[in-house]
């Protein structure tokens, strides 16, 4: 079982890596909309993205409103 | 179709439509790849009218007021239909809103009864603000887990009773809906739409976008959005029409769903439609040159057959693929909630893809003009639509001035607020506090906004004053937040910002310290309503006698200065 400062991480490197910025740029506080440029369409392309990583579904209620990096991994710790 | 002419009520007409295409399927709902509820019109009302007995047992009653958040899936229509059919007002809210702002509206529109969905209720009954609302008399939640704490709420599963409800008519001058189509922040705006308002607005949708059984539109504008409560289910239902509902927005589920289901129509905003674009043209510019060329060669022919009309039959098979990824039967995509650029719409339309865009406010009945496609015209928005009186007040020199309109569409008013009423209807005319013009052939222009509030890509209304609480007791000496267009207005609708303006106490500077405290304020609102800019002003801002912001002449101080200069990113 992951730690949440695992999967943090974890999502971390994957917003990296999909949207292609420096892996030590993004920050577990990181506004993800701000920090990555991104709008709502990109952000659900990333859950797509996270949800495959993971083996989870995160449902989109699961997700509203959430817009920090922290934020999100500790709603996929509590699907895993 | 049903005749509409002939009815009182929208509870009245779907009644019938109910019995009427009783054996056509009606509503599709989809979970990822998993099909979770089809119903005809007949398993509909097999769900619909226990529930509304059930309202009606609980003591709700014609003209009480029932407030519906949820996402896009069958249990919204059944609710909604529900409620109708007990003869109450629907108020549909955004599930997007925070809890906070959920529980504002809830509490001004006075509503008895709220069905939710359940990690929605969830949030709503641990918000500070739950216990401050005491007119919510019935709760009632779907899918709530098993051993859930429903917090004073009632599954909607179970809430049902066995006898036959009776149906309470309604007139056309009622009450049909409250629809928010802003003013979360300060003064909320409750357009109270009447049964007549939507009858007539279907008889003219319809004229030129004719639904009939068969057709099958995709749900994917919230449908407490007018386009989508629109052309997502009253439209739809009273033509014996399908709804297919996504219970995932993720973009690969939308794009299985057009083949999946042989999608007919689908409404989207500006937003998704660019991002659309953008797919589409990067899986073209893949392409090998050979291949890509005979495909601009395909699509220069498709350009020429449809100069004067949409030949759908034609287009479908030079552009095949395409087509194909659509599912081979999308006759249009309908385009609203904001401004979209013509250089997308013209993008689909030489794929063959009609882009029926139009312009509309809720407070006119969702819309107003439409792109007749005869011929399209991707540089307007299109000619007013049946029944609908359009002018242009006060224009200057070059024809362009205020958008106004007549129409027994036009909502009867805002809750609560008379005065406001009375500012924005005058004469029986809406005043839009948009700015446009109309062409020789009949189609109007839109040229940017005379009010001062932004549309975002996502068909959000935000009005500046809505965002300024979160900005409140910041170190500055006085602050205000601008739409940047209605300060330097631009003629267009594109690239609309927000601002926040500064006056600093004296030997105040803008520190890092201080932008810091802005960003974060800034990162506490939802992303669509964030100020994208800082202005700096060093004179005290104009103010009335009980001391409010005189906005307007601010900003016209404000539009003396260099724009581009002027605005400090955030």
């Amino acid at each position: 079982m992951r730690t949440i400062d695992q999967t943090t991480q974890e999502v971390l490197d994957l917003a990296s890596k999909h949207f292609q910025v420096p892996a030590n740029s993004l920050a577990p506080e990181d506004d993800f909309f701000k920090k990555l440029g991104i709008d709502s369409l990109q952000a659900l392309e990333l859950l797509s993205r996270l949800e495959n990583h993971f083996g989870i579904e995160l449902p989109d209620y699961e997700v509203q409103g959430v817009s920090d990096f922290r934020t999100l991994a500790s709603r996929i710790q509590s699907r895993l | 179709m049903l005749d509409l002419s002939k009815y009182q009520s929208i509870g009245a007409a779907l009644k019938d439509a109910l019995d009427q295409f009783a054996p056509e399927v009606c509503l599709v709902e989809s979970d990822r790849e998993r099909e979770k509820e089809r119903l005809t019109y007949r398993n509909f009302k097999e769900r619909a009218h226990p529930l509304a007995k059930a309202l009606r047992d609980s003591g709700f009653s014609a003209n009480d007021r029932a407030a519906i958040i949820m996402t896009n899936q069958s249990k919204w229509l059944i609710s909604a239909y529900s409620i109708f059919y007990s003869g109450g007002v629907l108020v549909p809210l955004d599930y997007k809103l925070t809890p906070e702002e959920q529980w504002q509206l809830l509490k001004h529109s006075s509503a008895s009864v709220l069905i939710t969905e359940y990690p929605i209720w969830r949030q709503l009954a641990s918000a500070p603000s739950h216990g401050s609302v005491t007119n919510l008399k019935t709760i009632l939640v779907t899918e709530a887990p098993p051993k859930a704490d429903l917090s004073g709420a009632r599954r909607w599963e179970e809430f049902r009773s066995t006898s036959e409800p009776t149906f309470i008519p309604r007139n056309r001058s009622d009450v049909a809906t409250i629809v928010y189509s802003s003013g979360t922040g300060g003064r909320p705006k409750g357009c109270m739409m009447t049964h007549e308002n939507y009858l007539e607005q279907c008889i003219a949708l319809t004229s030129i976008y004719p639904f009939a059984p068969g057709v099958r539109y995709l749900s994917i504008l919230p449908t407490n959005h007018a386009i989508d409560f629109m052309v997502g289910f009253f439209g739809p239902f009273i033509c014996g029409a399908a709804v297919v509902h996504l219970r995932t927005l993720r973009p690969e589920y939308v794009r299985e769903a057009f083949p999946k289901y042989k999608i007919t129509y689908v409404s989207l905003v500006p937003l998704v439609l660019k991002n659309l674009q953008k797919g589409l043209q990067a899986r073209f510019d893949a392409l090998p040159s050979g291949k890509r060329k005979l495909f601009n060669a395909l699509v220069a022919v498709n350009k020429v057959f449809t100069k004067s009309q949409p030949r759908l039959a034609l287009s479908r098979r030079l552009l095949k693929q395409v087509h194909n990824a659509f599912g081979g039967e999308l006759r249009a995509i309908i385009v609203g909630g904001a401004f979209t650029e013509p250089q997308t719409l013209q993008f689909f339309y030489d794929l063959g893809i009609p882009v029926a865009n139009g312009y509309g406010l809720t407070e006119a009945g969702t819309a107003i003009t439409v792109n007749d496609l005869k011929p399209f015209r991707a540089d307007t928005v299109g000619k007013p639509l049946p029944g609908m009186e359009v002018r242009i007040v006060n224009p200057d020199s070059d024809g362009i001035g205020e958008v106004s309109v007549r129409s027994k569409t036009v909502m009867s008013g805002y809750l609560n607020e008379p005065e406001l009423t009375a500012e924005t209807i005058v004469d029986g005319w809406l005043m839009t506090g948009d700015l446009g013009r109309f062409d020789s052939t009949g189609h109007l222009l839109l040229f940017g906004r005379k009010k001062n509030m932004i549309v975002t890509e996502e068909g959000k209304n935000i009005y500046p004053e809505d965002i300024e609480t979160a900005f409140e007791s910041l170190p500055v000496k006085e602050f205000c937040v601008f739409a940047a267009n209605y300060v330097w207005p631009q003629r267009t609708m594109v690239g609309e910002q927000l601002l926040l303006v500064l006056h600093l106490e004296q030997g105040q500077t803008l520190t890092d310290e201080l932008r810091r405290d802005i960003s974060a304020r800034n990162s506490r609102l939802l992303n669509y309503k964030r100020v994208h800019g800082i202005v700096l002003f060093n004179e005290d801002f104009p103010r009335t006698a009980s001391l409010k912001i005189k906005r307007n002449i601010l900003a016209e101080r404000l539009m003396h200065l260099d724009r581009a200069s002027t605005i400090l990113p955030l």
